[in-house]
């Protein structure tokens, strides 16, 4: 397949050499996210252990349908990217592009809904600074809310930098790239992806979550 | 293991180009994606910066000839150390010998043609350079003020230097950093050669996969944390601020969650170079190979827990310094022994002094003292006493001038003619290594005494009593000087005119040493098979034969 030999790089031996080395680095790579989300979830725990209340009271301020639905969308654009990795493997570039594109579209309206979630608090003055509006039981929000627009913007980010890597894939599998034997880019941002879906599953409970089955 | 000696290399026509003379464009060596060509552009790059460090070391060791402040003015001061500590922490240190020796010898050693990924390996050397230039611009528009640490709420609130770009420059170098630890660690686990099983790896990649673990784990934590503070700085409130009920502690956690295993970063390859040099230079099989590679792993698993010793005067609870105590004193137990094992390679080899040897030795002299003295520190009576004193600055500089920079002569002379293909002038290297050794010690051992009597660190006015201390380490400061410059002339002069050196000058094992310097492109020929153990030197062979005859 001459498809495939152009695909190996000269310093490896074998594709097979080269798809473990991709997969370790891409796994090496998300430990190194892990490490880099860490520091705010050590924030987190941390205030939320201090300043429980001034949490629990502030967390009730943010909009669960948006959060909610946020989930939804994710964990849904997940199983697309699932399924376009399995389309990658079997070599149905066709499938790969339709799969990519439903998921770059659920990343997309995961970003409208942030936006609009993010102009409520821009409204309600919730977004720490100047022009923050205290809560008068919760004297500790500003923390909360600092967290808040800190860990989802950083999620944000991944997000777009996840729609950008997507829109790669769907050009590169357009262009026939891929085929059974040489599917390592789509399986390695199918990772990121996923990555990306996991840090929002437990942002969500984080944020919207606390103390709020009453 | 002369056997390699014997066997003449083939000459340059047959195999493929050297890497030198490959491209001679300045375009075929910004673009290159060999690692070898990498390996010496951080090799320029982090010379570079060495020299701007020590500049400012040179001027604060001035401005402490006389108790007075005459010659800077505090502020100025204060800026010159955050200068030194700044530069030579995350733009000297940190990348020295995995950027630069790491980077040429992990794959030629491990029988490959390149590491895993190439362009990122590049990639990472751009961002070095960014996050290096950026770092220096922040210094020519006015410097920052708040030391290497960065300590919230000074940092971010009330300093008036430039900490937002300064934290920019390292956030940048630290991904240069993640880049590198994630190549090696790709690289160790993917492309050794056929028959090179973990335990038949030289000690050096045991060393610089312990040090890729903790580059690839701890640095994120650092940039995540300088993240914050910038964020603070610029967004005027966040979770150190302590108006809102933030903590500034948290700030110190996390910093020191990075830039204690960060010490291990600095020292764990300075290791690697030591465990190579000692058995060459011996002529012995490395003592208890297994001992020191689980070491290597040990130290930097421990790393990850020790860092709460530097703040056992922040305000943290007694339990939680107690707890940390201890865990430090549990981490010099690797430490220890590698130095014993290198002791034990030693013992009845047929030693020679040549240059790399001198500064092995140094090192694991200097090493053992800077260790024993972080015993001292990891005490926390005695840790209160010495904290912020010139005590502290002379154990870490102990480790990493003794330790890092002594290793990283030693590796760059031992392996500079694989690099170039030359010799350097054997006499000239010996006395080098001497002059930096005196000069060293002349440098830093007066700092412990003076901070043991209570010299505070970071002042640039002092009590006169303190002064004899303090010229006797201007003038040792002085002859360190003489000491780095002196291999800078003679290596530079030994590109041209320094003797062939061959395939192996030393009979060294290794596989870089199986293919010509300096490398071709691909380094090998063809992929080396490998079937015996690291190390395979023998002194006395005959010696040796007769015992198992008699036995």
């Amino acid at each position: 397949m001459p498809e495939t030999k152009r695909a190996l790089a000269e310093h490896f031996e074998t594709l097979e050499q080269q798809h473990q080395a991709a997969w370790l680095g891409m796994w090496t790579f998300l430990a190194t996210e892990i490490m880099f989300f860490s520091g705010l979830f050590m924030g987190y725990i941390i205030y939320r252990h201090t300043y429980f209340q001034s949490f629990e009271i502030a967390s009730r301020h943010t909009n669960i349908i948006y959060g909610t639905v946020n989930t939804a969308i994710l964990l849904t654009s997940s199983l697309t990217m699932a399924l376009g990795v399995h389309a990658a493997q079997e070599g149905r570039n066709k499938a790969v592009v339709r799969y990519i594109l439903i998921t770059i579209l659920f990343a997309a309206a995961f970003m409208v809904v942030k936006g609009a979630e993010y102009y409520e608090h821009f409204k309600n003055h919730e977004i720490p600074g100047q022009a923050f509006h205290p809560i008068p039981q919760a004297p500790q929000a500003v923390i909360f809310f600092y967290l808040y627009f800190a860990m989802t913007g950083l999620h944000a980010v991944h997000v777009m930098v996840g729609i950008g890597v997507l829109s790669v894939m769907a050009w590169l599998a357009a262009r026939q790239r891929f085929d059974r034997v040489y599917n390592t880019p789509v399986e390695l941002a199918g990772l990121y992806w996923h990555f990306v879906d996991i840090v929002w599953i437990f942002l969500y409970p984080l944020i919207y979550l606390i103390d709020r089955h009453t | 293991m002369n056997e390699t000696e014997a066997v003449p290399v083939p000459a340059p026509a047959e195999v493929e180009e050297n890497y030198l003379s490959a491209g001679h464009t300045v375009r075929s060596w910004l673009l290159t994606t060999d690692h070898k060509r990498i390996g010496l552009l951080y090799l320029f790059s982090i010379i570079f910066f060495f020299a701007i460090a020590a500049v400012a070391a040179a001027i604060m060791r001035l401005e402490l000839l006389t108790p007075p402040g005459d010659l800077v003015l505090s502020a100025t001061y204060n800026k010159l150390f955050t200068l030194h500590g700044v530069i030579m922490v995350w733009f000297f240190l940190i990348p020295s010998i995995p950027n630069v020796l790491g980077n040429f010898l992990i794959p030629m050693m491990i029988g490959a043609r390149d590491v895993a990924f190439p362009k990122l390996n590049l990639l990472s050397w751009y961002l070095f350079m960014a996050g290096g230039l950026l770092a220096l611009h922040a210094i020519i528009v006015g410097g920052v003020d708040t030391g290497w640490t960065f300590y919230t709420p000074y940092s971010s609130r009330y300093s008036n230097t430039h900490t937002v770009e300064m934290a920019l420059g390292i956030f940048l170098s630290g991904f240069a950093s993640i880049l590198t630890g994630l190549n090696f660690i790709i690289t160790v686990h993917e492309m050794r050669a056929p028959g090179l099983t973990w335990f038949r790896l030289p000690l050096f990649i045991w060393s610089h996969y312990a040090t890729s673990l903790i580059l690839v784990l701890a640095t994120p934590v650092l940039a995540i944390t300088l993240l914050l503070m910038m964020l603070e700085r610029i967004w005027g409130l966040g979770i150190f601020d302590p108006r809102l009920g933030g903590d500034p502690v948290l700030f110190q956690h996390l910093f020191w969650f990075y830039s204690h295993p960060a010490v291990y970063i600095m020292i764990l390859p300075s290791m690697a170079v030591v465990s190579e040099l000692i058995p060459c230079f011996s002529r012995k099989r490395i003592f208890g190979y297994k001992f020191i590679a689980f070491a290597s792993m040990a130290i930097a698993v421990l790393g990850f827990v020790v860092w709460g010793h530097h703040m056992f005067v922040s305000g943290q609870s007694v339990y939680a310094g107690m707890i940390f105590s201890i865990l430090s004193f549990i981490v010099a137990i690797p430490s220890g022994i590698k130095v014993f094992n290198w002791t034990a390679t030693l013992h009845r080899g047929s030693i020679s002094f040549e240059t790399p040897m001198l500064y092995a030795l140094g090192f694991i002299g200097l090493f053992s003292l800077g260790g024993l003295t972080g015993l001292f520190l990891a005490a926390l009576a005695v840790d209160v006493h010495v904290t912020d004193t010139y005590f502290v600055v002379a154990h870490f500089h102990y480790i990493m001038v003794g330790g890092t920079v002594l290793a990283f002569m030693g590796g760059i002379h031992f392996w500079w003619p694989k690099i170039t293909g030359r010799m350097y002038p054997e006499k000239l290297g010996q006395l080098a290594a001497l002059v930096t050794f005196i000069g060293f010690n002349l440098t830093f051992f007066p700092q412990f005494v003076m901070g043991y009597l209570g010299m505070p660190r970071r002042y640039h006015a002092y009590a006169p009593e303190f002064q004899i201390y303090h010229v006797l380490s201007t003038a040792g400061a002085t002859i360190l000087g003489v000491g780095y410059l002196l291999p800078v002339i003679y290596l530079l002069w030994s590109l041209r005119h320094g003797k062939k050196a061959g395939a192996n000058p030393w009979g060294a094992t290794g596989l870089e040493w199986q293919t010509p310097s300096p490398p071709p492109v691909h380094n090998f020929a063809e992929v080396p098979r490998v079937t015996g153990e690291p190390y395979d030197y023998s002194p006395q062979e005959e010696e040796k034969k007769a015992e198992d005859d008699h036995a």
